[in-house]
C-alpha cells in the first residue's frame, strides 16, 4: 500500500504539488493523468526519493520517504520522463550496471537477463550502443531496467512518448502483463493512454487533484449532455422538438439546399432518439441522418483541467 | 563501498569509450614533454623538478577539463535521475567520480615514465627517492585538484561553468605563494599555507611533511563533502 500524504513541493516561489493526499492499492495499476506541468513528475520524483517534499509525506508499507528513502529505493522499478540512458553503453553493460548496483550479479544475473530480454523484447540489440538504438528500443531498454530487479512497485512516468502506434501498443500490454503482479504508476498527460492501462486515475491539475476513481466511477458521477445531430427534409418549423422533453434545447438550426441540419442537447440521464424519430414521422418529415455524441472521458479530462476547481 | 567500484569502472569505460580521456591525455604529455625537453638538457640537472613544475601548472587547466562533466552531464542529460534513484548514497557517487579523475590522472602520470627512463640513462646518479616522493606529491595534487573539479561539476549543469569554477579556485590555490610579496604581511602566512605549490614545493624535493599531507587530504575531503552536500541539497531545492 502507497499512501501519499498531504505532499507539497515548492521549486523556488512556484508550488508544483498543493498539499495532495491519495492511496494506491497493493496490485493496482493507476493512472497519473495530467497536462503538462501538472506536478505528476514531481509527485513521481518524490515517491521515487529523487526529490524530498517541502512538506508532507509518502508512507510505502512501514516505510516512509524521508526516513527510509534507501530501503524504498530498492523495492521501487522506475522509469522516468524522457527516459535517460547512458547514450555510449551498450544494453548489456547498462543492465548490468544498475543490476550490479542493485546486488544482482553472476548466474543471477544471466537468468534474469534472458526473461528481462524476452519480457522486453530485446533480442538482436542487447549489444548495441545505446546511442545508435531506435526510440523503441531505447523506451525498451529503460523499462527493462525499471523491471529488472523484479521491484514489487513500477513507476513509469510517459512511457510511450514519443513512440510509433506499434510500439505504443506493445509497451502498453507489456504494462497489463507487469501489472498483473506488481503496483504499477503510470503517468501520462494523454487520456487513452492511462484509459488502456490502468484500473483507476488520479487526475491532477495545477497541482491538486481533480480527481480520484475508476473511470466508471468518475463518468457516472459526470453530469454530461447528449447533442443529437439531425438532417431533416421537409420541416419548416422545429419547435416540435423542443417539445419533447423539458431539458431539451435546440443548439444549431443550419438551413441547408434541400433539408436542415439540427443538433438537438439534453442531459446524458435521457435517451431521446425514439421520440425523436417518432416525431418526424408523425410529422411526414424525412430523416437523412441522425448521431448521437455523448460527453466522454476526454471532454470530463478537458473540463477538470481547464477550469480550475472543477467537480465531478 | 561496492557502488563507489561499480560508478569507478562506469566512469572509466565512459572516459575511454570517448574521446575525452584520450585528448585530454595526449595534449598532457605533449605539453609536458616539451617543457622537459626544451628545458632537461640546458639545465643539466639530475632531476625530475622541471616535469614536475610543468605537470602541476598543467593540472591547472587538465584537471577541471576531466571532471567538468562528472557530475554536470549527469544532471544536464537526465541520468542524475536514474543515478541517484538506484539504492545507493550521494557520496558512493561522488568518491566513484572522484577515484576515476584520480585513476586517469595516475595514467597521465604514468605516461610521464619516459622522462624518467630518459633521466636514469643519461642523468649523473638522480636521487630516485625524491623522484618517487614527488610523482606521490604530483597525484595527491592532482587529486585534490579533482576533488575541486568534482566540486565545480556538481554545482553547475552546464560542464564549461564547472570547467571555470574549478579552474577559477585551483588558479587561485596555484598562485597564492607568487603574489606573497603584494599582500599585507599578516596575511602571507595564510596564503602561503593555503597555496598549492608551498605544500608541493617540499614534496617534489623528496621531502614528506605531515603539514603537507594534512592540507591536501584536508583540501579533498572538504571538496569532496561540498560536493556530496551539493547532491543532497538539491534534492531539497
Amino acid at each position: 500500500m502507497i499512501t501519499v500524504d498531504h505532499l507539497t513541493k515548492y521549486y523556488g516561489h512556484i508550488k508544483a504539488v498543493d498539499d495532495i493526499s491519495f492511496h494506491i492499492k497493493d496490485g493496482e495499476i493507476l493512472g497519473f493523468l495530467g497536462p503538462n506541468g501538472a506536478g505528476k513528475s514531481t509527485t513521481l520524483r518524490i515517491i521515487t526519493s529523487y526529490l524530498m517534499p517541502t512538506s508532507g509525506n509518502i508512507y510505502i508499507n512501514d516505510m516512509n520517504i524521508l526516513d527510509d528513502s534507501l530501503d524504498i529505493r530498492k523495492n521501487i522499478g522506475y522509469l522516468p520522463e524522457n527516459n535517460p540512458l547512458y547514450s555510449e553503453m551498450n544494453v548489456y553493460d547498462f543492465l548490468k550496471f544498475s543490476a550490479s548496483i542493485r546486488g544482482i550479479e553472476g548466474e543471477a544475473f544471466e537468468k534474469r537477463l534472458k526473461e528481462v530480454i524476452e519480457l522486453c523484447g530485446l533480442y538482436g540489440v542487447i549489444h548495441n550502443q545505446i546511442g545508435k538504438l531506435s526510440k523503441g528500443y531505447r523506451q525498451r531498454t529503460g523499462l527493462a531496467q525499471s523491471i529488472f530487479h523484479n521491484p514489487e512497485i513500477l513507476i513509469l512516468d510517459e512511457p510511450t512518448a514519443g513512440l510509433d502506434p506499434n510500439q505504443i501498443v506493445e509497451i502498453r500490454s507489456l504494462i497489463k502483463q507487469l501489472g498483473k503482479e506488481k503496483t504499477v504508476i503510470i503517468s501520462s498527460h494523454i487520456l487513452q493512454e492511462i484509459q488502456a492501462t490502468a484500473d483507476r486515475m488520479v487526475i491532477i491539475n495545477k497541482g491538486k487533484i481533480a480527481a480520484d476513481g475508476t473511470i466508471d466511477d468518475l463518468m457516472s458521477g459526470f453530469k454530461g449532455c447528449t447533442r443529437l445531430h439531425l438532417e431533416i427534409e421537409g420541416a419548416d418549423s422545429f419547435d416540435a422538438l423542443k417539445e419533447i422533453h423539458e431539458n431539451v434545447n435546440l443548439v444549431q438550426v443550419e438551413p441547408k439546399k434541400n433539408s436542415t441540419s439540427i443538433v438537438l442537447e439534453y442531459p446524458n440521464t435521457l435517451d431521446l432518439r425514439k421520440d425523436v424519430f417518432q416525431l418526424i414521422v408523425k410529422k411526414g418529415w424525412t430523416l437523412l441522418e441522425m448521431n448521437r455524441y455523448q460527453t466522454s472521458l476526454e471532454d470530463l479530462f478537458r473540463i477538470l483541467t481547464m477550469e480550475e476547481g472543477g467537480e465531478v | 563501498m561496492k557502488a563507489v567500484r561499480l560508478i569507478y569502472k562506469k566512469e572509466m569505460n565512459a572516459y575511454f569509450n570517448g574521446a575525452v580521456a584520450y585528448i585530454t591525455l595526449i595534449i598532457f604529455l605533449l605539453i609536458n614533454g616539451w617543457f622537459f625537453t626544451s628545458s632537461f638538457f640546458l639545465v643539466g640537472l639530475s632531476d625530475l623538478r622541471i616535469l614536475f613544475d610543468s605537470v602541476s601548472m598543467v593540472y591547472i587547466f587538465f584537471i577541471p577539463a576531466i571532471t567538468m562533466g562528472a557530475i554536470s552531464r549527469e544532471n544536464h542529460s537526465g541520468t542524475m535521475e536514474f543515478l541517484a534513484t538506484l539504492p545507493i548514497q550521494e557520496f558512493h557517487i561522488v568518491l566513484g567520480k572522484f577515484f576515476s579523475a584520480v585513476a586517469l590522472i595516475g595514467i597521465g602520470l604514468f605516461f610521464t615514465l619516459p622522462h624518467f627512463i630518459t633521466l636514469l640513462i643519461v642523468g649523473t646518479s638522480p636521487d630516485i627517492s625524491a623522484i618517487i616522493t614527488g610523482y606521490v606529491g604530483l597525484l595527491l595534487v592532482g587529486a585534490m585538484y579533482a576533488s575541486i573539479g568534482i566540486f565545480g561539476s556538481a554545482v553547475s549543469n552546464n560542464q564549461i561553468t564547472s570547467f571555470l569554477i574549478s579552474f577559477l579556485i585551483i588558479f587561485a590555490l596555484y598562485l597564492f605563494d607568487k603574489i606573497l610579496i603584494f599582500v599585507p604581511s599578516f596575511l602571507s602566512g595564510i596564503l602561503q599555507y593555503l597555496s598549492t605549490g608551498y605544500h608541493f614545493s617540499n614534496l617534489s624535493r623528496g621531502v614528506i611533511d605531515s603539514r603537507n599531507l594534512v592540507y591536501l587530504l584536508s583540501v579533498i575531503v572538504f571538496f569532496l563533502t561540498l560536493s556530496v552536500r551539493v547532491l543532497q541539497i538539491r534534492k531539497w531545492r
